[in-house]
């Protein structure tokens, strides 16, 4: 085994961990925390992809790398428009359920609870 | 097995044990915590794959900028915890899914062991356009601003347009005031003293990290966001404050960088045949051209989407 | 299959007419944001004019040259460059999105103004920049040649719907957002993570390279479920839909147009492009029919649910979710048709139909509803009385646009429902022609009993709450005219959509 395919298998088990959390995990900025597991799994997969494409005396594919600098600034910004909207949604709400049936009860909540 | 393999295989082991501790760790606060030093480790798998230029970003935005809003958000609603205690799912939607999370990781790692050998690559195609056509010695570079310009100039507008998003989420009557709250001084905390001691050394270095991206591993989003670190720290030291959105300065600098960027793309349809072509000779001084003119874009955006949507009155 | 954007990759006629198309509205996104409040209005419904105007260019230029309009960004040709390509397919997408945006924006022209004495409005100013960056992301997405950029597109459609969303800045609207952006990330990542694998297999992600280099192994099939099920998140396939009611049903009326008729259809665009010219010799008929099958269940529980609402938004959202599942219909129909050498045009251009049938109809319907509710203060369907008598030609657009989703004659939803039951018999699955028809059913249903309420005499002494300005009506009507005309479109003497594809047989054929 080499190392570009171990961390491509690493990049499996992220996606997998980060699913799962994105799945069970009811709390937002849990979800969101989950996203950006399953995120970085996908990247180190390109990276391993990367890093398979070393040639002509360089030591990784070019493209590849360049589109995970793009891809990583991209998943911060939804990273970012997201914990925004929770923090906003927790500030109207008093609360960040995702529940749908949340909307008939979350006013009747203290705002600091 | 060679050493190098026992330390990669540590690697893959700590950063796999970290992402299962985000997951199950009950307290969020914990999790992000968790998160950032995941962000680090990563940054070291980069480097042992060889690709210092994501070690970079990785650490300074997977690891810095998204753990420092992560925290600011988790220290806010630590309150929260408990309700959504009750609302875990049962053990059948459990179940579920760490059956679909075991199926996509398994597909995934067989379609990792059955990529092809030798892996098709694109490095002997960049290598030889780079050098040859665009004068600039960073691959990684020449593929963000010549080959693949295109997703980098839409890149830009992504993360403005994440800023509009933001600042829409900001109440009517705040509207073109100030992000986020007014952070109080402490003239003998620590973070004044950081915020007094870190600037000079990391403006420096921002501005270093992006002058030798053309040529080395390093260029605009690195340099950008260690700038963007070093203003957030003096905006929560309390030693400045966010600028109101509404201010037309404000503005014209978020838009100027793609606006330099598009406004060169076009010229290249006149000048070198292409949209985003550049004449011959002059790739390099162009690309130096669009990199400053994003660098300010990209400070005020990144250090600006971590800072939040406006809270505050606007001054009159 | 041959793969079917048959074209060399040169630069063609009119090929930077594709850039301007991209980058025109964001130009006027980020010239918008300058000049805030009353200049953002005033720049978006000038790009308005031009993007129309490129993209009846860009349909010139497809049709004079009876070829797809490429052009090399940078002069690079792929694997190393990125290409836009526009095929008869992203031309009628790239058209029918510039009226129905044209058509939104007269409309919100009254509801997003900045008033006097303030210099600017944050939802005024927020919605046309993101109805601009709506437009521009879709364009990208239907010309956009290569995995990534247009990866990079669904992020940018995203990031631009989910605020349309939270506009009105309730806790139920910025929850819908929320959960909708939830959703969407989830989709894109897994998008993406199909994508790497295609890159890691075959070192390219254009298109066009792609579908000659992919052949049928698990890798392939592992990218092609990933990027599929990420899209059917995105687009709010049942059982992904949840999401997708108050999310739309919770904007303002022009929010909710451009939601439900324009952004779901770049996910599903998307799919349609992987599926038919990435992936045409890898996917099996029998995972197509899983995509209809799931079309099919959207169909029945999304009209089912929708009939039972008490609110007419809310109504209008689950219609979306069930006229989504038609958009999938079309899967198996034109996979069987090409496994059996047929013509498979005649499913794709139903599917096709259906999408821009759609986005006129739904669009005009959410607009109505939104007059609606301006004129009785609320959007009660028991309590439409006097509907009839205040906005009549607002009634009337609602009833044509209801009459596409129903698939009446001549109505642009009849001829692509006609086509794709044709297909179904073609083909001999009838069953999904069964569906069609209980749908139409279920739709008529709820269609009418709205008419009916709306026309019931309003009490003695009744007034509007508010008067709605009369253009608002006619952007209204005009769309839904479209929608009701667009039958006409199989008397139309070129194929548009068969143009740069390899297989180009004539148009609406039944």
């Amino acid at each position: 085994m080499n190392a570009p395919t171990l961390f491509g298998l690493c990049a499996a088990a992220l996606v997998g961990i980060g699913l799962y959390g994105l799945i069970v995990n009811p709390r937002p900025l849990r979800k969101i925390l989950a996203f950006n597991l399953v995120g970085t799994g996908v990247f180190l997969l390109f990276g391993a992809i990367a890093r398979r494409g070393a040639a002509v005396g360089m030591d990784g594919d070019p493209v590849p790398q360049a589109l995970l600098i793009t891809g990583i600034v991209v998943a911060f910004s939804a990273t970012a428009l997201a914990v925004a909207l929770v923090q906003r949604l927790f500030d109207e709400a008093g609360s960040v359920t995702l529940a749908p049936d949340a909307p008939a009860k979350a006013p009747v909540e203290p705002p600091d609870a | 097995m060679t050493l190098a393999l026992a330390v990669d295989i540590s690697l893959a082991l700590l950063v796999l044990a970290v992402a299962g501790w985000i997951i199950a760790v009950r307290d969020t606060f914990g999790a992000v915590i968790g998160f950032v030093a995941y962000g680090l480790l990563l940054a070291l798998v980069w480097v042992r794959l060889a690709a210092p230029d994501v070690a970079l970003t990785e650490a300074a935005i997977g690891g810095g900028l998204t753990g420092a809003l992560l925290i600011g958000a988790a220290a806010r609603l630590r309150g929260t915890e408990a309700a959504a205690r009750a609302e875990y799912p049962g053990a059948f939607t459990r179940t579920l899914a760490a059956v679909l999370a075991v199926t996509v990781a398994a597909a995934l790692a067989i379609g990792v062991l059955a990529l092809p050998d030798p892996a098709p690559t694109l490095a002997p195609a960049a290598a030889a356009a780079s050098l040859a056509t665009t004068g600039v010695g960073n691959p990684v570079t020449a593929v963000l601003l010549a080959f693949r310009a295109m997703d980098t100039l839409l890149e830009a507008i992504v993360v403005l347009l994440a800023l509009l998003g933001v600042w829409s989420l900001a109440p009517d009557r705040a509207w073109g005031g100030c992000p986020g709250p007014r952070r109080p001084v402490d003239p003998d905390g620590v973070l004044a003293y950081l915020a007094q001691l870190l600037p000079p050394i990391g403006i420096i270095v921002g501005l270093y990290i992006f002058w030798i991206g053309a040529d080395l591993p390093g260029g605009k989003f690195q340099g950008a966001t260690i700038l963007a670190a070093m203003w957030l720290l003096v905006i929560w030291a309390g030693l400045a404050d966010t600028p109101p959105i509404g201010r037309t300065w404000l503005r014209v600098l978020l838009v100027a960088g793609p606006l330099v960027f598009i406004a060169i793309g076009f010229a290249g349809a006149i000048t070198a045949g292409a949209v985003l072509a550049y004449p011959e000779g002059y790739a390099k001084p162009l690309i130096v051209a669009i990199e400053i003119a994003l660098m300010p874009t990209l400070v005020l955006t990144l250090a600006l989407l971590v800072a939040g949507a406006p809270q505050r009155i606007p001054p009159q | 299959m041959p793969h079917s954007l048959s074209t060399p990759d040169v630069t063609t006629p009119g090929g930077l007419l594709l850039v301007l198309a991209v980058l025109v509205p964001f130009v006027g996104m980020l010239a918008g944001m300058v000049l805030g409040g009353r200049g953002a209005r005033r720049v978006a419904l000038a790009t308005l004019v031009a993007g129309l105007a490129i993209a009846i260019a860009i349909a010139d230029a497809l049709v004079r040259s009876g070829d797809a309009v490429v052009y090399l960004l940078g002069g690079w040709a792929p694997p190393l460059g990125v290409a836009l390509r526009a095929d008869g397919l992203a031309v009628v997408m790239l058209l029918a999105v510039a009226v129905v945006i044209g058509g939104i924006g007269v409309y919100a022209r009254a509801d997003f103004g900045t008033p006097p004495g303030v210099r600017e409005v944050r939802a005024p100013l927020m919605f046309w920049l993101l109805l601009l960056a709506v437009w521009g992301s879709l364009n990208l997405v239907f010309v956009s040649g290569d995995l990534f950029t247009l990866y990079v597109a669904l992020e940018l459609l995203t990031f631009a719907g989910v605020p349309l969303v939270s506009l009105g800045g309730s806790p139920e609207t910025l929850r819908s957002a929320l959960r909708y952006l939830l959703y969407a990330l989830f989709g894109s990542v897994l998008y993406l993570l199909g994508a790497v694998l295609l890159y890691g297999a075959y070192g390219t992600l254009d298109i066009v390279l792609l579908a000659a280099r992919v052949h049928p192994e698990p890798v392939t099939w592992a990218a092609a479920a990933l990027m599929t099920g990420g899209l059917l998140a995105k687009t709010a396939l049942f059982p992904l839909h949840l999401w997708l009611p108050p999310a739309h049903a919770g904007a303002p009326a022009a929010a909710s147009a451009v939601l439900s008729g324009l952004v779901i259809k770049g996910s599903w665009f998307l799919a349609v492009r992987l599926w038919l010219d990435v992936f045409a010799g890898v996917v099996t008929v029998p995972s197509a029919q899983t995509l209809a099958a799931l079309g099919a269940a959207a169909i029945l529980v999304g009209n089912i649910v929708a009939l039972r609402q008490a609110r007419l938004k809310l109504l209008i959202a689950y219609s979306t979710v069930a006229q989504i599942g038609y958009l999938f219909l079309m899967f198996p129909l034109a996979a069987g048709l090409a496994a059996a050498q047929l013509d498979s045009a005649a499913a794709v251009n139903g599917g096709l139909l259906q999408a821009i049938s759609h986005a006129t109809a739904k669009a005009a319907m959410f607009m109505a509803a939104g007059l609606i509710y301006t004129t009785l203060g609320h959007d009660r369907i028991a309590d439409l009385r006097g509907v009839a008598r205040a906005l009549p030609m607002t009634l009337v657009a609602f009833a044509l646009g209801g009459a596409s989703l129903i698939g009446l004659p001549p109505s642009g939803g009849f001829l692509a429902k006609w086509l794709l039951v044709s297909a179904a018999i073609t083909t001999a699955q009838w069953w999904w022609a069964l569906v069609m028809l209980v749908g139409g059913l279920l739709t008529s249903a709820y269609v009418f009993i709205v008419v009916v309420r709306a026309l019931a005499p309003a009490p003695e002494g009744w007034t509007p709450k508010a008067s709605v300005p009369r253009y608002q009506e006619a952007a209204v009507l005009a769309l839904a005219l479209c929608s009701f005309l667009l039958g006409m479109a199989v008397f139309c003497p070129v194929d548009v959509a068969g143009i740069g594809r390899a297989v180009a047989p004539g148009i609406g054929s039944p």
